[in-house]
């Protein structure tokens, strides 16, 4: 798949924010007030500016109102209700913990749920897709969850979350990769079934229907960058976990210096997870490049 | 949730206006509806009442719009004001431009015509410029025939009176066997692929014999991976093996061809191979009933094969006889050539029995009476469904004369032609060698031609030679070197004209014909002598005329440019005269017309031709007093008569417009041929639909048609006696000798049955890899990159290797090779094919472009990626040990042997991503710029 | 609108015979070319004349080769387009509404003005039937011509799809797939046409005619006798076998 920026952006920005917002909603730091207001601005800022982000994807982006009309159906149309819902709620709710020091439980769990229903429905978005094995496994969901908690909770500043939280997403994404290297290959889906000419023989790409390029080759074929794949999950795993871990592992008193250093974790978590996501589409297969004899 | 969906309007406007006419834009000249909004071309499709194409078009023609639009087409005549190739050109007014080329032709018209080279590449009115070239009384004018397929079309012609295309077709309805020749994807488009089309709906059998497993032989039931240049030495084979096991048609060849026909054997003598003919010259045979000799067509005669007579102590055999002799040598066993062909002696064994079991076992009759020509009336026509289709892959070789005559002699010796579910003629076909004219070249200052241009010879008597022995042809067709060559050799004519040899020119008038480029061999080396200069700074070639509607590579390399219109500004005839739409049940024709003004100063080419003849005051455009007979095109179309009561058209003749063929003028004869789709038929009557060489319904019928003057019927020539008139030649007898050098060449390969035999391989060694190209079918018949659609199907051409060589080389797709052959190399991207002949390498043709040309941006990938073969063949084959060097043509119609080309392949290591093929050539200077960066083609509202 | 309608009164679609289809590309550009001038957006194209030419087509022509356990490598042209799923995926998928599937005879379409070019319906299809045209910003797919198929303005024969009406060799066939009586059905259950990707889930209505077998010629034909056995061995022999049987014509 193509790893366009703006989706990139969108998901990793999004799943962070979003992620924060769950924190916030349950209360997670305790703040009100002016800090509140920095708490909330950095989640709203992130999410917010996550979703604008995936509106430069669309060919008409003047018309994303009308996504919201096909919840029943649509895992897209499903994340904008609930995006916008989530943010509904925890709006009121920032409201209240900012201007009158009010913490409205309920509403703060409705949030944090919408909020974290919200990364569910953009994971599903993938996952649901079986032209996309790679994407269209159980863990694709678990691992923009587990990103969205472990982001969320390294933002809220709750470090004995965080440093569990990471290790799990740690490990949800040491699965993915490798049930995803195998997904297509265990998919059923060849160039034999694609075809329908698997039981003559072996089959094989010949010439492609035009010489040039086309959407589909731009959108669903992405072989530029593979081959620095196995570097590129180094540096995920790297800057999205392990450095962050090890930062909230230094004990450390100094607040200042703490809080440093938190910004550090914070900064290269941000990094491994955009590195991460531009793996989860560059690397996805789309089966349509089976019909260019591609992957 | 109850279903709701969107209203649309599933009856939008179509059009306002559909104009029917001729798209003509390849040979399969197929009828189209053009779909007109507000006035511009909104869609094209096939007309289904046209006899061609039915309603069906190819991706080409459907394509149109983009080649009307096209950014490429010339805008207004040309003036070339920089150097010969730098593109460098000042636009002018017609006026000045006819004005400039009648300055240049008057003088050399009142001089030595034959100082004009006149040739029309893809020209599609060759009756209408051969005309103009007669009447300014050049020999020089020819098509492009001669580096296409006159093999096939000669070979057909001088064996049974017609070939494959244009002259006939497989009877598609009833044939259950249809074996393709040598038959690329860019031939005869349309019509054989709904043949094969008819074919397969019933489940009968197609057998590709080719080198390359595409198209047509793609969808082929069974694939024969033939080496190239070989095919005549395969269908020998099968004649050998169908022979031996009798699986032939005595009654046919008796009744049909010359085998009966005696040759007389006189060794030594003048008329030693000759066939014996009575006083009145009628070929004789020996009567069964009588057992005395008789004329062929003598009422009751029943010929004899085996006949022999003793005629003043010369002892006759048959033809017959001389043929079992020759093909039931062990020489043309399977096993003798299975090595050679590629192809293992089991399959040439069964191809050969499914030959003789679909022709003999699955024979058939058609409850349909008919009388031949001696008067015997049969109750039913007899069906053998076998049926062949062959081309440029059999013809394109310098053996392919030979070879396409070995196919015919395979077809007529099965009976399979002109009968039910074999080969069958087109109107005007069949047409034997006598009612073709024969070449003309005597020249007359200020007067016309003696005749006709091109031509069958008979004999050496009729080669165009000069008094002193000397070519009266710049392409020096009809000479020793190539006495048969009915179409011309368009691709010597520039590189005669740059030696002088055998004459220089003064100017040479091209139109459609990309010599600067692909359309030409070592395109190197022709670009230089377009470009030479001689000591006194003059140009060797002095002037150059050209005629094109688009910018393409030629351009650059004129001096005077003379702007066409595109297919849908212009009058034509698709003329009976000249390569018409028959099918072979039905006379047809048809017209282009101008279902849209051209929006620039451009004029259709024809046109362009009868104002310059108007100027010259040309005999046939002019009366007594230099009155021009013809205002434009659609003028000669309707009022020229090339004899009374016959022109260009066949339909809607007469005042009233009611008469077929034959009939006086009809000056509403354009809006008649409108009116109907843009075309007329005349059904071929049910009692003369097979049989059209001896059956007398028929012949009765051509003549009322205007098709021949009287009844024409003719015996197939398995035995070529204008071949053995040349060969008794270069045997010494006759006053016209051949020069030494060429006597053996002519004995042996002029053989008056058909030989296989090794094409020249001086040179060649350790060039062991055969290279062949051809034109992919969504562009057939063209070389334009100029259409938007088009260009993205085939943007570039990779070198199709088969897999062994892929994998001795150590070569994946993407790698780059070097390409070399005697002549020169090329350096080209390279990817694997395995259905395909493990020796051979081939690519598409003319998709390499050079930058400049086709109003193309100079990074497109058709002047970056894309490349040529024709860097590889030389017009002249390497010297040889006498110092000459010989033609690189068949010897017997001059024949270009594109497919002869021998390379060596080699990897060449490099940057991953090359930047371009190689050779580089320098761009040309666009006289049209580029095109825009976006297309949202839309006429309708 | 994007639930896909429980049952469609017909199944139109396209039968593709891969034994006929000779890879001309003619289906592509009558596609280009009718799809073009009508339904919703013309079909654009970028850099038509440079570097990197590239449009929006609906239609395109692929090729495989095929190298059987035994004998010649073969090679198949194969046209894709939009099947028509009966289980479409890009309906479902689509956030606004505008993909959907009709209820009288199955075809899937989009709304164009609906549409706002999320592209995630090209993502659920299998197949690569779906291209976002680049100019104008939304999704362009094969519509099986619902603007020929019942148009008034058109004589009764051309109310198929562009493709059939052009494909020179009769390798594209149009019908209602649903109706087990219709020419395309008795196609299919005669030829054994197959589902791309059934795998998938998707329940195409179009369906591909395989390749009838090749290269079978030396298994179906005896080539010793009785139909090669030689007449005579000698060309004398040759004539006096001639003679004779002339005397039986």
């Amino acid at each position: 798949m193509h790893p366009a920026p703006s989706v990139i952006i969108f998901t990793t920005l999004s799943g962070l924010g979003f992620g924060l917002l769950a924190f916030l909603g349950l209360g997670l730091p305790d703040v009100s007030g002016w800090v509140a207001f920095v708490f909330f601005a950095i989640a709203f800022g992130l999410a917010v500016g996550g979703l604008l982000a995936a509106t430069f994807h669309l060919g008409r982006p003047e018309r994303a109102w009308k996504a919201f009309r096909q919840w029943r159906t649509s895992w897209l149309s499903r994340e904008g209700c609930a995006a916008v819902a989530a943010l509904l709620v925890m709006g009121l709710y920032a409201i209240g913990v900012i201007f009158l020091d009010q913490r409205w439980s309920v509403l703060g769990w409705l949030g944090a749920a919408l909020s974290l229903g919200t990364v569910f429905t953009t994971s599903m978005i993938y996952a649901q897709l079986k032209t996309i094995p790679r994407w269209n496994m159980n863990l694709t969901p678990a691992m923009f969850l587990s990103f969205s908690l472990a982001g969320g909770a390294l933002l809220a500043g709750q470090s004995a979350s965080a440093i569990v939280l990471l290790l799990i997403a740690g490990a949800v994404q040491l699965a993915y990769w490798k049930q995803g290297d195998a997904a297509l290959a265990n998919s059923g889906t060849d160039i034999g079934t694609a075809t329908g000419l698997g039981s003559r023989g072996t089959v094989r790409a010949f010439e492609p229907p035009h010489t040039g390029s086309n959407y589909l080759l731009r959108e669903f074929v992405h072989v530029v960058g593979r081959k620095h794949a196995a570097k590129l999950r180094m540096l995920a795993l790297g800057f999205g976990f392990v450095l962050p871990l090890a930062l909230l592992l230094v004990p450390m008193h100094d607040v200042v210096f703490k809080h440093l250093l938190a910004l550090i974790a914070v900064i290269a978590h941000l990094i491994g997870i955009a590195t991460s996501r531009w793996l989860f589409f560059a690397q996805a297969e789309h089966v349509v490049g089976l019909y260019y004899g591609k992957r | 949730m109850t279903f709701q969906q969107p209203q649309i309007d599933t009856s939008p406007h179509v059009s306002d206006e559909v104009r029917k006419t001729t798209c003509y834009m390849c040979a399969c000249r197929c009828g189209i509806n053009v779909h007109m909004k507000s006035g511009k071309v909104a869609y094209i499709e096939g007309n289904r009442d046209h006899p061609v194409n039915k309603g069906v078009l190819c991706a080409k023609g459907s394509a149109g719009i983009m080649q009307v639009n096209a950014p490429s087409r010339l805008r207004a005549p040309l003036k070339r004001v920089g150097p010969r190739g730098s593109g460098e050109f000042q636009e002018i007014s017609w006026d000045e431009a006819l004005e400039i080329a009648t300055g240049w032709l008057k003088p050399i018209r009142e001089s030595d015509p034959s100082k004009l080279a006149f040739f029309t590449g893809r020209d599609q009115s060759q009756s209408f410029t051969s005309f103009w070239a007669q009447n300014f009384g050049t020999p020089n004018y020819a098509a492009h025939g001669g580096f296409c397929s006159v093999n096939m079309a000669a070979a057909g012609i001088y064996t049974m009176g017609g070939a494959f295309w244009e002259f006939g077709q497989p009877d598609w309805d009833h044939t259950k066997l249809f074996i393709l020749f040598g038959v690329a994807e860019d031939h005869d488009s349309n019509p054989i692929k709904m043949g094969i089309g008819k074919i397969k709906a019933r489940g009968a059998r197609v057998v590709g014999v080719n080198p390359i497993r595409s198209g047509y032989n793609a969808v082929a039931d069974d694939w024969y991976g033939i080496t190239p240049g070989t095919d005549g030495l395969l269908i020998l084979s099968l004649i050998h093996v169908l022979m031996k096991a009798g699986k032939i048609d005595l009654d046919y060849l008796a009744r049909y061809t010359n085998a009966p026909c005696l040759v007389i054997e006189n060794p030594g003598g003048e008329d030693h191979g000759l066939l014996l003919r009575d006083a009145d010259g009628k070929v004789l045979v020996i009567d069964r009933a009588t057992g005395e000799p008789a004329p062929f067509d003598r009422p009751g005669v029943r010929p004899d094969l085996t006949g022999t007579h003793v005629q003043n102590g010369k002892t006759c055999h048959t033809v017959m006889y001389k043929t079992v002799n020759r093909y039931l040598s062990e020489e043309y066993t399977p096993e003798a050539v299975a090595d050679r062909c590629g192809i293992p002696a089991p399959r040439i064994r069964a191809l050969a029995a499914e030959i003789a079991r679909v022709a003999f076992d699955e024979a058939f009759e058609i409850d349909q009476e008919w009388t031949d020509f001696r008067g015997e009336t049969h109750k039913v026509m007899k069906g053998r469904p076998v049926s062949f289709h062959s081309m440029r892959g059999v013809s394109a070789h310098a053996n392919g004369f030979q070879t396409c005559r070995a196919l015919h002699l395979l077809q007529i010796l099965l009976g399979t032609v002109e009968v039910p579910g074999g080969f069958r003629f087109k109107p005007p076909y069949p047409k034997p060698v006598e009612a073709h004219p024969k070449p003309h070249c005597k020249v007359t200052p200020g007067a016309p031609l003696d005749g006709p241009h091109l031509g069958f010879v008979r004999g050496p008597e009729d080669l165009a030679l000069k008094p002193d022995g000397s070519p009266a042809r710049i392409d020096k067709a009809f000479t020793w070197e190539n006495p048969m060559s009915s179409h011309g050799l368009m691709h010597m004519v520039i590189s005669n004209a740059h030696a002088g040899d055998p004459y220089k020119i003064d100017t040479l008038f091209m139109y459609m014909a990309n010599m600067s480029w692909n359309s030409t061999m070592n395109t190197r080396g022709v670009i230089d002598m377009l470009t030479d200069k001689d000591e006194s700074g003059e140009y060797v070639i002095p002037r150059i005329i050209y005629s094109d509607a688009y910018s393409s590579e030629m351009v650059a390399y004129a001096d005077l440019i003379l702007p066409d219109t595109t297919y849908l500004e212009r009058h034509d005839c698709i003329s009976l005269l000249d390569r018409p739409i028959c099918e072979a049940d039905a006379a047809a024709d048809a017209i282009r017309w101008p279902v849209i003004e051209p929006d620039r100063d451009v004029r259709g080419f024809q046109t362009v031709l009868v104002q310059l003849a108007n100027k010259l005051k040309l005999p046939g455009f002019t009366d007594e007093n230099g009155a021009a007979k013809y205002a434009d095109y659609a003028d000669y179309i309707v009022n020229h008569q090339r004899k009374p009561g016959i022109g260009p058209l066949a339909g809607f003749r007469g005042a009233a417009g009611d008469k077929a063929g034959r009939g006086e003028v009809n000056p509403d004869q354009l809006n008649r041929y409108i009116e109907n789709g843009g075309f007329f038929v005349e059904h071929v009557p049910e009692a003369a639909q097979y049989y059209k060489p001896w059956n007398a319904a028929y012949q009765d019928w051509a003549v009322g048609m205007g098709l021949y003057d009287s009844p024409q019927p003719y015996l197939f020539q398995l035995y070529s006696e204008p071949m053995r008139r040349f060969q008794l030649a270069a045997e010494g007898h006759g006053e016209r000798q051949p020069p030494d050098h060429l006597r053996d060449r002519i004995s042996q390969r002029l053989d008056p049955l058909p030989i296989w035999y090794e094409t020249d391989q001086q040179g060649n060694e350790g060039f062991t890899v055969n290279a062949l190209t051809q034109r992919p079918m969504a562009m057939y018949h063209s070389w334009g990159t100029q259409n938007a659609w088009l260009r993205q199907l085939h943007g570039r051409n990779p070198l199709y290797v088969p897999t062994k060589i892929m994998r001795e080389q150590g070569m994946k797709d993407g790698d780059w090779a070097r390409l070399t052959s005697p002549h020169g190399e090329i350096v080209v991207p390279v990817m694997e094919m395995a259905a395909l002949n493990e020796n051979t390498v081939w690519t598409w043709n003319a998709i390499g472009k050079r930058k400049g040309a086709w109003a193309l941006e100079p990074d497109a990938p058709e002047a970056t990626k894309g490349f040529l073969l024709n860097h590889l063949i030389h017009e002249l084959l390497p010297p040889k040990g006498d110092g000459l060097r010989w033609a690189n043509s068949d010897p017997v119609t001059g024949q270009a042997a594109w497919f002869d080309l021998k390379v060596k392949i080699e990897k060449v290591a490099g940057p991953e991503e090359r930047a371009e093929s190689q050779p580089e050539f320098p761009a040309l200077k666009s006289p049209v710029g580029t095109g825009p960066k976006e297309l949202t083609w839309r006429v309708g509202k | 609108m994007t639930s896909l309608p429980k049952t469609t009164d017909r199944k139109l679609g396209l039968v593709i015979d891969l034994d006929t289809c000779v890879g001309c590309h003619a289906c592509v550009i009558s596609c280009k070319g009718w799809n073009t001038e009508n339904y919703g957006a013309p079909l654009s194209d970028q850099n038509p004349y440079g570097a990197d030419p590239s449009g929006t087509f609906l239609n395109r022509v692929h090729s495989y080769e095929v190298q059987p356990p035994v004998g010649h490598a073969q090679l198949i042209h194969f046209p894709k387009s939009c099947l028509h799923c009966e289980d479409a995926p890009c309906v479902t998928v689509c956030p606004t509404g505008a993909s959907y599937k009709r209820s009288e005879d199955g075809i899937v379409l989009v709304n164009e003005s609906d549409c706002i070019g999320c592209g995630l319906c090209a993502w659920s299809c299998p197949y690569g039937a779906r291209e976002l045209d680049l100019a104008e910003g939304v999704m362009k797919k094969c519509t099986l011509c619902v603007d020929r198929i019942y148009n008034e303005n058109l004589p009764e024969v051309d109310r198929v799809p562009s493709c059939v009406r052009t494909c020179p060799a009769g390798a594209r066939h149009f019908g209602d797939l649903g109706d087990p009586d219709s020419a395309v059905s008795h196609l299919v259950a005669e030829r054994g046409g197959m589902d791309l990707m059934p795998e998938m889930g998707t329940k195409p209505v179009n369906k591909y005619l395989p390749p009838r077998p090749k290269d079978r010629i030396e298994d179906q034909i005896d080539i010793l006798a009785p139909l090669l056995a030689p007449v005579a061995e000698e060309p004398k022999g040759f004539i006096a076998w001639l003679d004779k049987a002339l005397e039986k014509l």
